[in-house]
């Protein structure tokens, strides 16, 4: 048992006692059990895996983040962070249609903002994240 | 001595400015609980990014390398200044200015620019001739994470290519309800953080980091820049909101004691009149008897 805390910059989304850990690293995923030894890694787009002290298991889409253990804290640093249960799977799917389109239109020329292109191929990734761990947890 | 009616119309004036002095009191209260909210939620995060910082600084093996870091020779300099939207909170923008045109004072030698946040200190500077690199208005505490990196990006791309070579910031740090101080702060380049004792150092070696601590860091520090934006820009909402309320609530006083003394002028006026009635009946009386 080890203890875990997620916060974002909007709230503290999680705080107590779990038994294991699963973040998408900047390298891959990466387990992180009790005792595990100090670490430092950022995150990618991806989705969160813990079990909490009563054995149930967490789900959860993260866009982009930090994460340090020592001594049995770990400390999730992340930019947004939703339940799977939370996403609004309708939502993300606009939103990736619209990035997806905005990207389109770069690449054609039609608007030609080069800045823009980072930020929308960003937002496609994270809607895209954010279907993928919708579907992973119902179907 | 002014006639009972002037002095009944003075006096309902009073009464109509003291509700509506009142209701701003209350509806600055309430913003300002909303906002001291939002200030304590975004604590918990910027503290744990300093620690972490911290941590990295510590563990990395020499000096890290990054151009936020980077001091220079102040050729340009921009400031960034955080004001209110509105008026009607006592001293709260006129502090803000005097402080930022003593900035200005300061740099008369060196090319600088602005970037304001609020629609006072635009006012107030867009007449006066100097640079405005940008201003956002009507942002009325709600700064959103997006928002806000954007305004770090642009200023950070400005600071990293070399055309300005120190940012600063003038806000309101709000310490609480009764106390908010005007602050100047340096944004870019940004304080290194302090290396601990020798032991902490031994311990923070063992770290493992993926990718390295250089790389971390790198994607740290613009979280860091951006959080301490926010923070800056709620505190200075909540500083409002604060001194509004207190600035409401003494114009209600005073207009209560407003109240009262012409309330006094209009009782004389009154027994002054009816003495003179009463003096006109008696001697009108006394003229027919003799």
């Amino acid at each position: 048992m080890f203890t875990l805390s997620i916060v974002t910059p909007e709230r503290v989304y999680f705080d107590g006692d779990v038994t294991s850990l699963v973040v998408p690293g900047t390298e891959g995923y990466l387990g992180v059990l009790s005792n595990h030894a100090p670490l430092i890694t950022s995150l990618q787009n991806g989705r969160i895996e813990f079990r909490d002290g009563s054995d149930t298991v967490h789900i959860l889409a993260v866009s982009g983040g930090f994460l340090e253990v020592f001594d049995n804290k770990a400390t999730l640093l992340a930019d947004t962070v939703e339940a799977a249960d939370e996403i609004d799977v309708d939502r993300a799917q606009n939103a990736f249609e619209r990035a997806r389109k905005k990207l389109e239109d770069i690449n054609a020329g039609v608007s030609p903002e080069m800045i823009n292109q980072q930020e929308a191929r960003e937002a496609l990734e994270r809607a895209r994240n954010r279907i993928k761990v919708y579907r992973d947890t119902h179907d | 001595m002014a006639t009972t009616r002037e002095v009944r119309n003075r006096i309902r004036g009073v009464k109509s400015t003291r509700r509506i002095t009142r209701a701003m009191e209350m509806v600055a209260a309430a913003k300002l609980r909303k906002a001291q909210q939002r200030v304590e939620q975004a604590k918990p995060y910027a503290a744990k990014l300093d620690e972490m910082l911290s941590h990295l600084a510590a563990a990395s093996t020499g000096e890290i390398q990054h151009p936020f870091f980077e001091e220079r020779p102040v050729k340009h300099a921009t400031l960034v200044l955080v004001t209110a939207d509105r008026g009607l909170c006592g001293s709260f923008n006129a502090n803000l200015m005097r402080e930022s045109d003593n900035w200005r004072r300061e740099h008369a030698e060196t090319a600088f620019e602005f970037m304001l946040f609020g629609k006072k200190g635009w006012d107030y500077y867009r007449r006066r001739g100097v640079d405005v690199l940008d201003h956002q208005l009507g942002w009325e505490g709600e700064m959103d994470y997006g928002r806000a990196r954007e305004a770090v990006q642009r200023l950070s791309k400005r600071f990293v290519s070399g055309e300005t070579d120190r940012i600063d910031l003038i806000y309101t740090t709000f310490v609480s309800m009764g106390s908010f101080r005007v602050t100047r702060e340096t944004f870019l380049p940004i304080p290194r953080h302090p290396v601990g004792s020798e032991d902490e150092q031994e311990r923070e070696r063992e770290y493992i980091f993926e990718p390295t601590p250089q790389d971390i860091y790198a994607q740290l520090l613009p979280y860091y820049a951006t959080t301490k934006l926010i923070t800056v820009l709620t505190e200075s909402f909540a500083s409002e909101q604060a001194s509004r309320m207190l600035a409401m609530n003494a114009a209600t006083k005073a207009a209560g004691d407003m109240i009262d003394s012409l309330t006094l002028e209009m009782n004389k006026a009154r027994q002054a009149q009816i003495t003179k009635e009463l003096l006109e009946v008696v001697s009108g009386a006394d003229a027919l008897k003799g």
